[in-house]
């Protein structure tokens, strides 16, 4: 639990949003604009292969056919976006070569961001990073990605030596052409919705993980990711594929700085499990959330999906959402293989007036594939926070079984909480449970704690913690402690 | 949002039949605010395609193959059922085979078309009160051609001496016809009413579209019963809406059971307007063959410290496909919300599909909102139960789909429609039928 003293420190800095700075660097921007000339010049910029290029065409002609989808569920609305008022490319002028033409103002960027400090040493280039076995084990290596470009790999070398390659998407696309081309857009295809398609044709950068067969990841990989340029819309691209038997655990944070104008995030993030491989993706989503009056803020449109592709396959999604204007996403599985796993575990806090509309999708199609959804919401302020999720049991998907809980808690009585799951089943052996429940914090609990001298502040901070729970055991140890501090920060001045 | 289909819909084109002036205006407003019938495009609409409905070229009114006799009646309307009765044959009314006496005093029970005449006041007063929240372009269609139906007006303080059934009759008709019977029940202060809303067909192989609404609307302190017994022809359609509006301190109880029709589609739309009122909605839906259930609730607690409860049911066999949409809305400043939803699918064959969408919508804190939703078949381990004590597998399924069945049709009132469902399910499940069971 985070005490009162604690929280009063944090959310003074998060009054100005902790992470609102702006670092000022000297930049490239494309004009704002998007046409065909944009994607060549991203392309070009980039020195892409000609394949990549056609593939981001295909993109940009299926997307300008499409319209902006409406059916999400924004009881405040939101203004619409001017897709050719956002610029597609932003960029540090000195492209780094090697650990010292690294812009420093960038590296202040990510100690600010409280990337921990051995990563910083090892992104400055001092030696003396971690030594010992024991420590090389809890270590994370980073790829960190600034406005369009991935400034910077860590740990580059030890995870080459257990075989995984771990780079920028760009460095991929230069250094392993063939793994890219098999596996890009093949679990969300360039025309699978309005955001992933706009990102298949203008996305910049993004990491790329291939974890060989039998491998286990000897450490996290981890990629902060940072919009800091005005104007500018962030959308990089991940992909992740974990060979047969190998395992890998993924972390992602994310910050903004402080505008007054919303800015557009359009992710697309790849996973592919092969025969019995685990992967395991979490996320503390931390943009920027606009302040009371709903002002500025991040858009984050994110197409998540992965694919248990071999049997006995595994894929874990963990999320703590607790910025942006407006969450709008559904990390998915589709559970291919025989006897494969989806999981989802969810926090997603709303508190100003921020809006989420988040879930999951579990795409059962073998048999015996089993799937598990967890999701908690929190809404204060004048929050709006919606569930949607999707259970879909194909006709092969014998005796296969899905299990949903997704619980709400309101606090105060200008929010909203809503669920709204969807389950399509077509076999008769196989099932499906979903529970929901919206309440607000038990008085009788709140009382118990307060009766024994806890203030309410730090009470329902405790209860927030303790509903909570079951999803941030999910997450890796220190993502923890930082969704722990997160959530309460974010609750801060919610109660009374 | 409506998305217009391509080609003109037959039945958006039919013309009502003549009736006063604010009646006249009532559906001129309807069809001004309708732009098409709905497409799998719409959300409220995507799990059932109604391409065949709209591909039928249906008429007003065409003359029937049989006449429909006193016998006929007896046969098809709730057995050992002490009830008034209300018979419509093909959508047109059969004052010769209804019998709307004893209902007690003050009660007004009589067809849409004479309350237009005689009860102008009264149905000005509530028509459309129930309905308008129900934003659905067959519920405005019918608002377009509202003429049939039955009108019901329950005064302060009265009870009604027997239930009323408005049983509708299908018959062989050389044209496939669509209805859209309206009724609208009012039931004043502390009154109380139950009415049950029957259709049947003569001949199993006929198509038509019955589009119904019926508004119910509730005074404080009531206490109304409603039962939609859907049994229609496997080939016709039904679209059967009940808005309710129900004031403080008022209980309704809704029970709905799709068994016939080949694409059905059953919305029920209560909103709780005054303090403490309380609402359950129970429905089964048991489908086989190439059958369409789907069932669409939405309960809006508009007032505080109501309650409100919602049991769907879904038996699908075969290739039949079953839809569960149920929405709780709680508004703000309907504090002390007690809202529960549960809906249980049982599926019987490879092919059948079920679609379940539990949903909540909630814009107040202090609320307890719950809901639940399963898929599956039967459990094996109570099949292998009743094995182990020397029933037969098939014996043991059915008794277990039977029971699951039995739980919705025990939550009603009339003995006479448990009976009836019972037997209704026996004939559907040919193991149970060497197996006696007490309703």
């Amino acid at each position: 639990m985070t005490s009162t003293e604690e929280v009063a420190r944090l959310s003074h800095e998060r009054r100005e949003y902790k992470y609102g700075f702006v670092t000022d660097i000297e930049q490239e921007f494309a004009s704002p604009g998007l046409d065909e000339g944009t994607v060549r010049f991203i392309s070009a910029k980039k020195q892409e292969p000609e394949w990549l290029l056609e593939w981001r065409l295909k993109a940009l002609r299926k997307w300008q056919e499409m319209t902006e989808p409406t059916w999400v569920f924004l009881p405040y609305g939101h203004p619409p976006i001017d897709y050719q008022a956002i610029s597609y490319y932003a960029a540090p002028k000195q492209a780094p070569k090697s650990l010292e033409e690294v812009d420093p103002k960038i590296l202040e960027t990510y100690e600010k961001l409280g990337i921990p400090l051995s990563e910083t040493r090892a992104l400055l280039g001092i030696e003396g990073g971690p030594e010992t076995p024991a420590e090389a084990r809890r270590a994370v290596a980073v790829d960190a990605v600034f406005d369009s470009v991935s400034v910077k790999t860590t740990f580059q070398e030890e995870l080459k030596k257990a075989g995984v390659i771990f780079c920028s998407m760009s460095e991929a696309v230069r250094e392993h052409p063939e793994l890219v081309r098999q596996y890009l857009g093949s679990v969300v295809p360039y025309s699978d919705n309005f955001f992933a398609t706009l990102n298949s044709a203008v996305f910049s950068d993004g990491s790329f993980v291939y974890v060989p067969k039998g491998v286990k990841c000897p450490m996290e990989l981890s990629t902060y990711f940072r919009i800091n340029a005005r104007n500018t819309g962030q959308f990089e691209r991940t992909l992740i594929v974990a060979d047969e038997g190998a395992e890998v655990s993924y972390l992602e944070g994310c910050t903004a700085p402080v505008r007054d104008e919303h800015q557009l995030h359009a992710a697309v993030v790849e996973l592919v499990a092969m025969k019995g491989a685990y992967i395991k993706y979490s996320t503390i989503q931390n943009w920027y959330p606009g302040d009371e009056t709903g002002k500025g803020g991040i858009y984050n449109f994110v197409t998540k999906r992965g694919i248990c592709k071999g049997d006995d396959s595994r894929i874990s999604w963990t999320q703590v959402e607790t910025g942006s204007a407006i969450t709008w996403k559904y990390p998915s599985v589709v559970l291919q293989g025989d006897r494969s796993k989806g999981e989802f575990y969810s926090v997603a806090l709303t508190n100003l007036r921020q809006q989420a509309d988040t879930g999951t999708k579990m795409i059962h199609i073998g048999r015996d594939t089993k799937s598990t959804i967890v999701s908690k919401g929190i809404s204060a302020g004048e929050g709006q926070n919606t569930y949607r999720g999707l259970v879909q049991m194909n006709k092969g998907a014998h005796r296969a079984h899905n299990y949903t809980q997704c619980d709400s808690i309101l606090i105060g009585d200008k929010c909203g909480a809503h669920t709204f799951p969807y389950v399509d089943i077509r076999n008769p052996t196989a099932t499906a449970e979903h529970e929901a429940s919206t309440t607000k914090i038990a008085e009788d609990q709140l009382f118990y704690c307060t009766a024994r001298g806890i203030s309410e502040e730090d009470a329902v901070s405790l209860l927030v913690n303790g509903f909570c729970k079951q999803v941030f055991s999910e997450l890796p140890m220190e993502f923890a402690v930082e969704a722990n501090k997160l959530l309460a920060v974010s609750l801060e001045g919610s109660v009374g | 949002m409506t998305s217009v289909m391509d080609q003109p819909v037959g039945i958006l084109t039919h013309e009502p039949a003549p009736a006063p002036a604010w009646v006249q205006a009532f559906r001129t407003r309807a069809r001004d605010g309708l732009s098409g019938l709905p497409t799998v495009r719409d959300e409220a609409w995507r799990f059932t395609n109604i391409a065949p409905l709209v591909g039928t070229n249906f008429v007003t009114e065409s003359a029937s193959q049989r006449q429909v006799t006193p016998g006929d009646v007896a046969e098809l309307r709730v057995p050992e059922l002490d009830a008034a009765v209300l018979v419509f044959v093909d959508g047109q009314y059969n004052p010769g085979l209804s019998d709307t006496r004893n209902l007690g005093a003050g009660v007004v029970c009589t067809t849409m078309e004479a309350a237009f005449e005689r009860h102008a006041q009264l149905v000005q007063a509530h028509l459309g009160a129930a309905s308008a929240e129900h934003d659905d372009p067959f519920t405005r269609l019918n608002d377009a051609m509202l003429s049939a139906g039955v009108f019901l007006y329950v005064p302060d303080g009265v009870a009604t001496a027997r239930p009323i059934e408005i049983l509708s009759i299908a018959t062989r008709t050389a044209e496939p016809v669509a209805a859209h019977p309206r009724n609208l029940i009012v039931v004043g202060k502390g009154a109380g009413a139950t009415v049950l809303e029957h259709y049947v067909a003569l001949d199993h192989g006929v198509v038509y579209l019955n589009n119904a609404v019926t508004e119910l609307i509730a005074g404080d302190g009531s206490r109304v019963e409603h039962y939609l017994l859907e049994r229609e022809s496997e080939q016709a359609f039904n679209i059967s809406t009940l808005a309710i509006r129900q004031g403080a301190e008022a209980v309704v109880h809704s029970h709905t059971v799709l068994l016939g029709g080949a694409i059905v589609r059953n919305n029920v739309v209560p909103v709780l307007a005054g303090e403490r009122g309380h609402c359950l909605i129970n429905g089964l839906y048991v489908g086989h063959g190439d059958q369409h259930l789907d069932n669409a609730m939405r309960v809006r607690h508009a007032a505080a410290q109501c309650e409100s409860r919602q049991y769907y049911k879904g038996i699908m066999n075969d290739r039949s496909r079953g839809v569960f949409t149920g929405r709780i809305i709680v508004d703000k400043g309907a504090q002390k919300t007690d809202a529960i939803q549960t809906n249980r699918n049982m599926l019987l064959s490879d092919e059948a599909r079920v679609n379940a969408r539990p949903q909540l919508e909630i814009f107040a804190d202090d609320v307890r909102c719950t809901h639940g939703a399963t898929t599956g078949r039967v459990d094996d381990e109570a099949v292998f139960y009743f094995m182990s004590r020397g029933l037969s597998e098939p014996v043991a399924r059915a008794m277990l789909v039977y029971a699951f069945a039995a739980e919705g049709f025990d939550r009603m009132e009339l003995v006479p429609v448990r009976r009836l469902l019972a037997q209704e399910m026996i004939d559907k499940l040919p193991m149970a039928r060497g197996l006696s069971i007490e309703v």
